[in-house]
């Protein structure tokens, strides 16, 4: 994680100076003894604000790769399973309920991300009995476009809340120190847990049966993965907004530069996802400086044509 | 080679006597015993109460015609599909067995075994270890002295670093059986394993495991399709035809004009080889002729 933050940093400073913009993110040095002034600017907003954009990429990106694993699907993302739609529509609900709780949006958030998923993943289970991964994707398409459809119509009826729902939904990590406290229990466990799974999910990788036959309970494994992975991802989406992308870009990164196996992918993920988005959020604050780009726009942006080229990819090595 | 003993009862008849053998099945009773197993997909019946009996070191061959349940009998004896009557497995109840437990004591094969193309052939066999490594734990450095020397066995020692995705078939094939030995489990399920391999490579593969076997005194339960090298292997053959056992015993006995041209419907022919075993021969013409 900090290995991440630093590495990303690094990366940043360079670009920071060919920009000339303002001098935002050479923390590294401000850290070690120059400019006393600014000092309290930095670490009351800009060091806790490049530390959740770590900590929301590492999360996003590492259940990307949770998620990918167990549904063996190389497009599989955090926002599959109905998690996006949930968060986006209580937070929505909040936002236009309570005008004012900021508090609030977070935590409905994340109830919303995690109720998403659960909800798909029990219509998944009834819809299919055997649990398969195909019907669990579908009843996730299902659920998000339900959800998505309640948000709309919520939305349309407050039109006046429009720019706080709007610029929620595009992503945000500038919530400062409070937010970093939030989400870091969270991560923590979530994270932990994927990284612990990475043989594990090597092992399903064979298929269910082979799995099976080696002596795993698939459909163990494939639950505990996916709570994880949707506990980073209603953490990050809870602290962050909605952030496309990042759960497929970085995985796949990671994969074309390490090898198929999870116990490589899941960590280079964690570390890679930190950097990207740290990176991404100086993007957003430096294009159209003093002004800042919502940080979803800047992650779809490179997101979505790396998507098209990903499954260009895999249709032409499909077995 | 082993065979069964002379004069030993029917696979069917002496299924029903492993119930009581509580032993480690390494001695005298059957190591894998079915009995009565039936297995249904939706309204079908894909097995319909067969029995089976496997004894210790013997490589058994289950042919029959396409549609026959070879792969669904190989999935029920692992514990891939639900199924009615009773499996045993070295003697004890095979529901009874822990995951792992049942995967330290049978290694299985499936028909189109799916190697995760960026895989390395290393870590592929590696996954044999699962049954011997912690859920949430590392293989330890004893599990990676065993893969090696599984890959050292099969020749692919030279192949270790090469990604799945890259092996032609007969690699592909070696990697799937060293994954299984990797396993050390005393059976060998193997669905089919000269699928989609050449002649020289479906010699080999099947050498390869009549070698293993008499090494490690392993069992091992085949699908094959083609009868003369199932006969060729075999120590005994089960005949399976509309998810019914047609006919079991030694490979002269199974292999007959008339059970042959019964259950596929085809003209054959079929005389011993030079080893004595039954050589099948198709004749032009069809199952008229």
């Amino acid at each position: 994680m900090i290995a991440g933050l630093l590495g990303g940093a690094a990366d940043i400073s360079p670009g920071q100076v060919v920009l000339q913009a303002l001098d935002w993110l050479p923390l590294v040095d401000l850290h070690s003894g120059l400019a006393p002034v600014e000092q309290g600017l930095l670490y009351e907003i800009r060091l806790p604000r490049v530390l959740l954009a770590a900590v929301v990429g590492g999360l996003l990106a590492v259940a990307g790769a949770g998620y990918q694993g167990v549904f063996r699907n190389p497009l599989a993302d955090p926002y599959l399973l109905g998690a996006a739609a949930g968060a986006g529509l209580t937070a929505t609900v909040v936002i236009v309920l309570v005008p004012a709780g900021v508090v609030a949006v977070p935590v409905a958030a994340f109830a919303g991300a995690f109720g998403g998923v659960l909800l798909a993943y029990a219509l998944g289970n009834t819809a299919g009995r055997s649990g398969g991964t195909a019907t669990l994707v579908l009843a996730g398409v299902a659920v998000t476009s339900f959800l998505t459809a309640i948000q709309s119509f919520i939305q349309q009826f407050k039109v006046e809340e429009l720019q706080r729902i709007y610029s929620w939904i595009m992503g945000d990590v500038s919530g400062g120190w409070e937010q970093v406290r939030l989400v870091l229990p969270y991560a923590a466990v979530s994270s932990v847990l994927l990284l612990l799974h990475g043989r594990m999910l090597d092992v399903l990788s064979v298929g269910d049966e082979e799995a099976t036959s080696l002596g795993v309970r698939a459909g163990r494994v494939r639950l505990a993965v996916l709570l994880a992975a949707s506990l980073a991802t209603a953490a990050a989406v809870a602290v962050s907004g909605l952030i496309g992308f990042v759960g497929i870009v970085i995985p796949h990164v990671a994969r074309r530069l390490a090898g198929g196996s999870y116990r490589i992918v899941l960590p280079l993920s964690l570390l890679g996802g930190a950097a990207f988005l740290v990176l991404a959020d100086v993007v957003a604050r430096t294009v159209i400086a003093p002004a800042e780009l919502p940080i979803g726009v800047v992650t779809m942006f490179v997101g979505a044509p790396f998507f098209v080229g990903v499954l260009r990819m895999t249709r032409r090595s499909a077995p | 080679m082993t065979r069964p003993t002379p004069g030993g009862p029917s696979p069917a008849a002496s299924g029903s006597a492993t119930h009581e053998t509580p032993a480690d099945g390494s001695a005298a009773g059957p190591v894998i015993g079915a009995a009565a197993v039936s297995v249904r997909l939706g309204e079908r019946r894909v097995l319909d109460r067969v029995d089976l009996s496997v004894r210790p070191g013997e490589w058994l061959a289950v042919v029959g015609p396409n549609g026959a349940g070879k792969s669904t009998l190989l999935k029920a004896v692992m514990g891939l599909l639900a199924h009615d009557g009773e499996i045993t497995l070295g003697g004890r109840p095979a529901g009874a067995l822990r995951p792992r437990d049942r995967a330290r004591l049978v290694a299985y094969a499936p028909q189109t075994p799916a190697l995760p193309p960026d895989m390395t052939v290393f870590d592929y066999a590696l996954l044999g270890r699962t049954p011997y490594i912690p859920y949430l734990g590392r293989e330890s450095h004893r599990d990676r002295e065993i893969t090696a020397s599984v890959l050292d066995r099969l020749d692919l020692t030279g192949l270790a670093a090469r990604r799945a995705g890259e092996l032609s078939g007969g690699e592909r094939q070696r990697a799937v059986l060293a994954r299984a030995l990797a396993q050390q489990a005393p059976v060998l399920l193997l669905d089919e394993p000269t699928t989609a391999l050449d002649l020289g490579h479906q010699q080999q593969v099947l050498e390869l495991v009549d070698r293993l076997r008499l090494a490690d005194g392993l069992t091992v339960v085949t699908t094959l399709h083609d009868l003369t090298l199932a006969g060729q292997y075999a120590d005994t053959l089960l005949l399976l035809a509309d998810g019914r056992v047609a006919a079991a015993g030694r490979p002269a006995e199974v292999l007959t004009e008339d059970l042959v041209g019964r259950h596929f419907g085809a003209g054959v022919k079929v005389q011993p080889g030079p080893d004595g075993r039954p050589v099948v021969h198709l004749v032009r013409g069809g199952p008229t002729a």
